[in-house]
């Protein structure tokens, strides 16, 4: 009897499907995965380290560049756990204009999802219609912003400006086209027989296991669980939208698709009631340790220039403690534990990083399945290594 | 102040000497447990009927130079069940070990390799503990708080070998 032995075959890090610095060691038995161990830590730049060397507010930034497809909720999950532990309220308009902007931030992430992991699979189209209207938001951040990846746009206690003039038209304007645009993205893929054939039972992962492996986000809803952060511990007045979370049944590819799918219309939904509703008022809080005081008082009054300068250069002291908020980002929960000893920089900051955890589960996932099958399911978890390497 | 959570009551009569301290601050209720007993309590959390904390959410160290013991290990559990986040923590003096949750939650898995790699914190019965963000053979673990910022080497000349 002849000996048998597997094959080891290497993919990436640098591979166009891996999206990103991935690199998995696959164990080959012909075509079948006997074991899968991926290596991560290409794209490590100790953002818990650099956080702790600086003021809490400078630590915003830090945050966009995270998961840099999901830039205003990485900030939406900071400034929470900061005023959390500030114990500081924010005002509804701040609260309702976070919303819309984390909504329509993960209609992109899921647009620039869709269209690459379609892309992987061999489909070449939907990539150019997904990036069209996800342009159109990003141009929607640029005028919000002032920038397109990295908006940076939340502050603690509030937002950075007030909206621009104009630029609610083009947001009613984008939501009414957009459920539109899912249909088109959906003649496309949906009943596609080839489509079918590629995500259909493939990379399957059971409720049981998706949640003893710490899965969350769109992959854990894919197996079934009706679970979503803004539902479970509702934050920045997410409790006074109507929106339902969509589930799948099986756990696989496809079934992670469809909740996708369904969850940017509802995202469509909830950006178009929080423009419908949006409260008049002020857009920060008026807490003088955290907030910046106006920048006209600050060139008149000599209390507020001392003040600006105290906060830029100092920064405030939160009581001593410990915090955990999280946000139901693209990805799945994305938290921020923050522990603080009562000085002007966090004592330590940790990440909960939702494709972190995810990735953990790809090996159960793709096991026993074929090569062809790794692909599919890598882009079906849609994971962002600039938040898994941190 | 609000009246403890069932999690707690039925965590002191389960194990009376190895609660040590419980916190509220912020609606977050903390327990610090003792080390020896962690892999049970987290065992009982999560098989226990009325709680089910079938989930890990997070797990991750914090350092707290020059005190000892000198570093803490955090659980965060969630029960799907109640609805509710648990956090537990236990103190590890430098050089000791604390048992693996990884039988439990598998989700451990990677997030205790990322403890071990970034403090140095060894896990008992782990199956597969190797560094995990850095690469194997780094000197040194950068969230500990006697780590430079800078790492130990910025301001060394780099001489090839030749």
């Amino acid at each position: 009897m002849a000996e048998t032995r597997w094959m080891t075959i290497n993919m990436g890090p640098q591979h166009p499907a891996t999206h990103g610095v991935l690199r998995l060691v696959l164990e080959l038995d012909g075509e079948i995965i006997v074991k899968a161990i991926p290596h991560i830590g290409h794209l490590h730049r100790g953002v818990e380290k650099l956080a702790e060397n600086r003021t809490y507010h400078q630590v915003i930034p830090l945050t966009d560049r995270l998961d840099y497809t999901n830039a205003m909720g990485n900030n939406l999950a900071y400034v929470l756990a900061v005023e959390k532990l500030l114990g500081i309220e924010v005002p509804k308009r701040a609260q309702y204009l976070r919303v819309m902007m984390a909504e329509l931030q993960r209609i992109a992430a899921h647009l620039i999802w869709l269209g690459t992991h379609v892309l992987d699979i061999g489909a070449t189209t939907p990539i150019f219609y997904t990036f069209r209207e996800r342009e159109e938001v990003l141009r929607i951040f640029e005028e919000v912003a002032g920038g397109r990846l990295t908006p940076t746009y939340l502050r603690i206690g509030g937002v950075a400006k007030d909206l621009p003039e104009g630029i609610e038209e083009k947001i009613r304007d984008f939501v009414k086209t957009f459920p539109q645009r899912i249909n088109e993205y959906e003649t496309l893929l949906t009943q596609n027989i080839i489509w079918l054939k590629r995500t259909k039972e493939v990379g399957i992962i059971s409720k049981e296991d998706a949640i003893n492996w710490g899965v969350t986000g769109p992959t854990l809803r894919g197996s079934g669980v009706k679970w979503d952060v803004r539902k479970a511990f509702p934050y920045s007045s997410y409790d006074e939208f109507e929106f339902d979370i969509p589930v799948g049944t099986v756990g696989d590819v496809y079934d992670r698709y469809m909740v996708r799918l369904r969850e940017m219309e509802w995202s469509n939904s909830i950006v178009r009631q929080a423009l419908d509703r949006l409260p008049k008022g002020p857009i920060l809080s008026d807490d003088p340790r955290v907030v910046l005081p106006d920048k006209g008082m600050v060139l008149t009054d000599i209390a507020s220039l001392i003040r600006q300068f105290k906060i830029v250069s100092e920064g405030f002291t939160p009581p001593k403690g410990e915090v955990y908020a999280s946000v139901e980002a693209a990805k799945g929960e994305l938290g921020f534990y923050i522990v603080s000893d009562g000085s002007n920089r966090p004592f330590r900051l940790r990440i909960r990083p939702p494709s972190f955890l995810n990735l953990g589960a790809l090996p159960k996932m793709i096991e026993g399945s074929l090569i062809a099958d790794v692909i599919s399911t890598i882009g079906s978890i849609d994971i962002v290594l600039g938040e898994i390497d941190r | 102040m609000s009246e403890p959570h069932l999690a707690i009551n039925k965590l002191k009569e389960k194990f009376p000497n190895s609660i040590l301290e419980v916190e509220t601050f912020r609606g977050e209720i903390t327990a610090k447990v003792a080390k020896k007993d962690i892999y049970e309590i987290c065992r009982f959390l999560y098989s226990d009927p009325e709680l089910q904390y079938h989930m890990l959410t997070d797990l991750c160290g914090v350092d707290y130079f020059p005190e000892t013991p000198r570093f803490e290990i955090v659980y965060l559990l969630h029960s799907f069940k109640l609805n509710h986040r648990l956090r537990l923590k236990v103190r590890v003096q430098e050089g000791e070990s604390v048992s693996s949750v990884e039988s439990i939650w598998k989700a451990a898995n990677w997030l205790e390799r990322e403890v071990y790699d970034l403090f140095g914190v060894p896990f008992e019965n782990h199956p597969d503990l190797r560094r995990i963000l850095l690469w194997d053979g780094y000197e040194g673990h950068p969230l500990r708080k006697d780590f430079p910022v800078e790492g130990p080497d910025f301001d060394k000349p780099y001489k090839p070998e030749v």
